[in-house]
């Protein structure tokens, strides 16, 4: 027996996964490092005032962001609310009737293309088919930028939600004489409840902190308004905008919503998981 | 006739005598309610391809007084003077092109690495909870790299990375340019590490469910006849799923040539043409977020043009990245 090639053959082995050992500690590390980072700076920002008072105009001290976490609020809900129905069903469709069809499988294509799309060039569409046309950066064109991005997330995972169930318990609805539509709503969609609501609560986090499709469409507000037809101030844009900013307060400030919009994130993300999980093994 | 003998004790509806003109009504009824149904749905799920379409056009639409100025020679051209209205999207492709690579180059072994770990070595109990930590890491908001990038990855890069890459790489012939040059942080090789890490977790994702797809039986005859772990995935593992990793490679691709908030935030923003990776560049997406705000007219229709570009590369990239992974499920039967 080869003795030295036994060893080499053992020590590529060791090497090897050694450093894929390390590689995931570096990916953690880098995780533990942002949170921490986030932590340190941000807490301190994060009082009452943060919540009560709107952001500071420049060289005045204080403020909060009030006005950005309203607006950041009133956009995400109102795209949770086009984009759910219209996801869902066009998930509906890909699962229960498209199925192999050409037309379904194009649109399941574009649709994990739309996914991974840069998000800046669909606040450039909204903002040429919309705010350029009406002259005025709005809530609405935000809203719809936002739209773009969250639709393809729910309308991929309603659609692989809706395939894990089971072909028995359609045949065994179809079979009572229910029609096609009562079977996709109050049957399948039914069975696969938890898995969709997993979908929304990702496309949730996902738009939560997109910043590049908002620059072009709500841009910002320094005043606190509940109008959705006029500029809107909102968290990542204003982080944006503050943490470039020579203002020390204006600095602080950013960090501090920084560190709000990674805990939502990464809430709502493990809220998703823990969810689904509990799905899968009951 | 079943429901002439219902019971009379039981709900009304239940016991309703239906001729069978009535049932056919409901027939009817219900088939018609269900074309309604088929229709609606489609009809949403055609709107992902609407948008999709009405992205090009209205791009195109919008870009083209640049395009017919300049023709197709704007992407190679290098000039970007804002107030005689000369542009080239050269420098923003080359910016572009470039962090996204420097950031493959890190990426890829490295996520290598970790789904190799998940898949290979990582006890049961932690494959979990140590694949969540890193799927968060795709959760975090592009914002929030940006801000790291900046306020602490930068100081700490001049300060020891730079120097160290100096002395090492930059001593020799070819590298020299490359690693030379003023060290302050940010620029192209800064923008491409942070990049890095912002697509480690999709393509470390697809990697691990791709090498989950390897049939245990091939696994085990190789264990069977003495490979050792690493044999295994080298030998087995990797070109049994070869074309879904490459598939994963290029998504990750796809994501860091569209990234704009991490870039925007430390790869300088200078429409010049450095030749070391520790000068300053931009990017298209950062370019546009930069100049969006001041633009006008002409050169508004410029940066319609470059949001052009990007789309149609980040488009090539994910279709065939979505392709790649299409066959390596096809050709190999797999279940996910």
């Amino acid at each position: 027996m080869d003795l030295n090639l036994y060893k080499r053959r053992r020590l590529t082995n060791q090497v090897g996964l050694t450093l894929s050992m390390l590689a995931m500690a570096l990916g953690l590390f880098v995780l533990l490092w942002i949170l921490f980072v986030l932590f340190k700076n941000g807490l301190q920002s994060i009082d009452w005032a943060m919540f009560t008072q709107s952001t500071p105009a420049p060289g005045s001290e204080g403020g909060g962001l009030a006005n950005a976490i309203v607006g950041s609020l009133m956009m995400v809900g109102f795209t949770a609310l086009v984009s759910t129905p219209i996801g869902i069903l066009a998930g509906v469709y890909l699962a229960e009737y498209g199925d192999q069809s050409k037309t379904a499988s194009v649109t399941r294509f574009m649709t994990d293309i739309m996914l991974s799309a840069p998000s800046i060039v669909l606040g450039l569409f909204v903002y040429a088919i919309w705010v350029a046309q009406v002259k005025h950066f709005s809530g609405w064109a935000g809203s719809m930028a936002l739209s773009l991005i969250a639709i393809p997330v729910v309308v991929r995972t309603t659609e692989n939600m809706l395939r894990l169930v089971p072909g028995s318990l359609r045949e065994a609805a179809f079979a009572l004489g229910a029609p096609r539509w009562k079977v996709a709503t109050f049957i399948t969609l039914r069975a696969a409840q938890t898995g969709v609501i997993t979908g929304l609560l990702l496309a949730l986090a996902r738009i939560s902190g997109e910043t590049a499709p908002l620059l072009f469409t709500a841009l910002n507000n320094q005043f606190f308004s509940l109008d959705m037809n006029a500029p809107m101030a909102n968290l990542p844009v204003v982080i944006f905008q503050f943490a470039m900013s020579p203002y020390d307060n204006w600095v602080r400030l950013a960090w501090g919503g920084a560190l709000l919009i990674t805990l939502t994130v990464l809430f709502l993300n493990i809220l998703a998981r823990v969810l689904f999980r509990d799905k899968v093994q009951s | 006739m079943a429901l002439t003998e219902q019971s009379p004790m039981s709900h009304p509806a239940d016991t309703q005598i239906l001729s069978a003109a009535a049932r056919l009504a409901v027939a009817k009824r219900q088939q018609l309610q269900d074309k309604f149904f088929h229709a609606l749905t489609l009809g949403f799920s055609l709107l992902v391809l609407i948008a999709l379409m009405g992205i090009l056009i209205s791009l195109v639409i919008n870009a083209w007084p640049s395009f017919q100025k300049f023709g197709v020679g704007f992407i190679w051209r290098v000039e970007w003077d804002i107030i005689n209205e000369e542009f080239g999207a050269a420098i923003a492709i080359f910016g572009t092109v470039a962090s996204a690579c420097i950031a493959l180059l890190i990426a890829v072994p490295l996520s290598f690495g970790i789904a190799v770990f998940l898949t290979e070595t990582c006890p049961v109990a932690l494959r979990r909870p140590l694949g969540t930590a890193i799927e968060l890491l795709a959760a975090v908001p592009s914002i929030i790299y940006g801000m790291f990038g900046l306020f602490v990855f930068a100081p700490l890069f001049a300060e020891y990375g730079q120097p160290a890459l100096q002395s090492t790489l930059g001593q020799m012939p070819i590298f020299s340019t490359l690693f030379g040059g003023a060290m302050n942080g940010i620029g192209i090789l800064a923008a491409g590490i942070v990049l890095a890490f912002m697509i480690l977790p999709f393509i470390a994702a697809v990697m691990r469910d791709v090498f989950e797809i390897v049939p245990p039986v091939l696994r085990e005859s190789a264990y069977g006849i003495g490979c050792s772990t690493w044999e295994v995935v080298r030998n087995i593992v990797l070109p049994y799923t070869q074309k879904g990793v490459i598939g994963g490679v290029m998504l990750g691709l796809g994501r860091a040539l569209g990234e704009t908030m991490a870039v925007t935030f430390v790869i300088g923003n200078s429409q010049r043409l450095g030749t070391s990776l520790f000068s300053p560049g931009t990017s298209i997406a950062s370019t546009l977020a930069n100049e969006f705000g001041e633009a006008d007219d002409f050169h508004l229709s410029t940066l319609f043009a470059l949001g052009f570009l990007l789309f149609v590369i980040t488009f090539v990239v994910l279709a065939l990245a979505k392709w790649m992974m299409a066959r390596t499920e096809k050709s190999k039967g797999a279940k996910t």
